[in-house]
């Protein structure tokens, strides 16, 4: 069997049918939003094919303003939380026995795994006043009586850092997996701290890791759509909330599509960062 | 850092990872219809109810039905393109397989209303069928993953030993090639069967009127005010994921598969 270009329709033939899906089912669905993204709005929940900028035009008000700003602080905050547990606890996850490994991976695949309702849902009730961490306080004689801590910006932050968490941990998991543990034995023979070793050897030799991590935990907490809506005041909507309001509640799909054009400008941009980031880790 | 450190460190985000589940998992056992942790009696009639309730049933079969078709779908999408790429030097193809790893990334909720737009274009939003179609372009990115790993890891020389003999690409693929990625393919459908069967924007946007996955029916129900069946319906779920994460682990290679290299030892 030689390796080469394929050349008769017959060896053409098996990318016909994936090719085929992936143009109908998500090229054209994708130009398709952009071409709404310019349509004309008419009141009662239509739009009309046209050529207007009049969506993206209300990206300058005050009001989308501050929903942008947050939601890219919050995104930014979700990020650095993650990361910041995530790789001390994944450089110790990629040196653990492989069993224990294993274990840990499907724990954290599962949760990665569980539904942003669920995940809602779950937090939600670990906050809540009757079944809550709070009655947990009251027991041990730290608070008068059991409390809601839910809806709240801390609420949505930990729930949206449950749900990057194990997300972060699987993107570092790779590189830290592959990390020389010569490195590491060399300076501590001559004489450096785990610690010392930990901050001076291996974070800097990671560092692209880092960053391309950071962005990857950015893109995915800003595609959190359900957890602002169970865990949050409305305050504290994001960006994806707004477009699935506007799409879904206010019928208004010019608007949400403008917004979602938006949002894959800024994501793509940021994944294209991230890789070229990675990519000078392994040159 | 010290090892003190990482244990500690590995037991926190281990207590908070399962907290919130434990917690719901407590509330699921409540013997009345209340929201108490620790549990007020025991009774595991919300359990119950998931399968004698027929809206929870109809959902939970819904989402089952949806799940396997999507996954099988999807599989049956990066198959071809990943053999294709494998079999063929075409770098072209790889346009392809870019194209497939692109919803992942991106923000769901712009696949969804990018869905939203080509069914409602086409008269067909709400059709149940559109959800599996989606589901399946939405997750191809896992099995294609899985599977180019898969075919990466095939040893060129047995195939060059088998169309030495004599064997057509037919022959290769069947006899030689299909046994080794066969762990890959059934890993790339799990996957794509545990996160369609969890999916919640996409399925609600294309056909959340008119069909109800269970991921949407727990939305719905919680507008009306918690139940424990949710709580019950949450920990089936979580069961159900890690008993098929566990069974990818037991057949296959999950730490191969989420990118660590094999180990010489």
């Amino acid at each position: 069997m030689i390796r080469r270009a394929p050349r008769s329709l017959g060896e053409h033939a098996p990318i016909l049918f994936p090719a085929l899906m992936l143009i109908v089912f998500f090229v054209i669905p994708f130009g398709l939003m952009i071409a709404v993204s310019v349509a004309r709005r008419i009141p009662g929940g239509f739009y009309e094919p046209d050529f207007v900028f009049a969506n993206y035009e209300r990206f300058l008000t005050a009001f989308f303003g501050g929903v942008l700003s947050f939601s890219l602080e919050l995104a930014a905050l979700v990020a650095v939380v993650a990361v910041g547990i995530g790789f001390p606890f994944t450089y110790r996850l990629a040196r653990l026995p492989r069993a224990a490994q294993v274990r840990w991976l499907v724990f954290l695949l599962s949760i990665l795994s569980l539904s942003e309702v669920i995940i809602g849902f779950a937090w939600s009730t670990l906050l809540s006043r009757t079944a809550g961490i709070t009655n947990l306080l009251v027991a041990v004689g730290l608070m008068a009586e059991p409390q809601s801590l839910s809806p709240s910006f801390g609420a949505l932050l930990a729930g949206m850092v449950y749900q990057a968490f194990p997300y972060t941990v699987l993107v570092l998991y790779p590189a830290l997996a592959r990390l020389d543990p010569a490195l590491v034995e060399a300076s501590r023979t001559l004489g450096a701290s785990p610690a010392k070793a930990f901050f001076t050897v291996v974070v800097p030799s990671q560092r692209n890791t880092i960053v391309a991590t950071l962005i990857m935990a950015f893109v995915f907490a800003l595609g959190s759509y359900l957890l602002p809506q169970l865990l949050g005041r409305p305050q504290h909507w994001t960006l994806s909330v707004l477009i699935t309001d506007q799409a879904i509640y206010q019928s208004n799909m010019p608007f949400a599509a403008a917004m979602a054009v938006f949002l894959v400008l800024v994501s793509l941009a940021l994944v294209g960062l991230a890789l070229l980031a990675g990519r000078k880790e392994e040159a | 850092m010290p090892r003190w450190f990482h244990s500690l460190l590995a037991g926190l985000v281990g207590l908070v990872l399962a907290a919130p589940i434990l917690v719901v998992a407590g509330v699921s056992l409540n013997a009345r219809r209340s929201l108490d942790f620790p549990p007020k009696g025991l009774s595991l009639s919300w359990y119950a109810e998931i399968f004698t309730d027929p809206g929870w049933r109809g959902a939970l079969v819904t989402s089952l039905v949806v799940a396997v078709l999507s996954a099988a779908l999807a599989v049956a999408i990066a198959f071809p393109l990943a053999w294709f790429i494998w079999r063929w030097r075409a770098p072209w193809a790889r346009a392809f397989e870019v194209l497939g790893m692109t919803p992942f990334i991106l923000p769901p909720v712009i696949t969804a209303l990018g869905f939203l737009s080509f069914w409602a274009t086409f008269d067909q939003y709400g059709e149940p069928w559109t959800v599996v179609v989606s589901h399946a372009v939405f997750f191809v990115t896992l099995p294609l993953v899985t599977l180019s790993l898969g075919f990466g890891a095939v040893d060129r020389s047995y195939v060059e030993a088998a169309s030495t003999m004599g064997a057509d690409d037919r022959a290769v693929l069947r006899t030689v090639v299909m046994p080794l990625v066969r762990p890959y393919m059934i890993s790339g459908f799990a996957f794509a069967f545990v996160l369609s069967l969890n999916e919640y924007i996409v399925a609600y946007m294309v056909a959340g009127f008119t069909l109800e996955t269970l991921p949407i029916k727990i939305f719905n129900a919680l507008r009306y005010g918690y139940t424990p069946t949710m709580a019950s319906v949450t920990v089936l779920f979580v069961l159900l994921t890690a008993a098929v994460f566990g069974l990818i682990a037991r057949f296959g290679d999950l730490p191969r598969l989420l990118g660590a290299w094999v180990r010489p030892d």
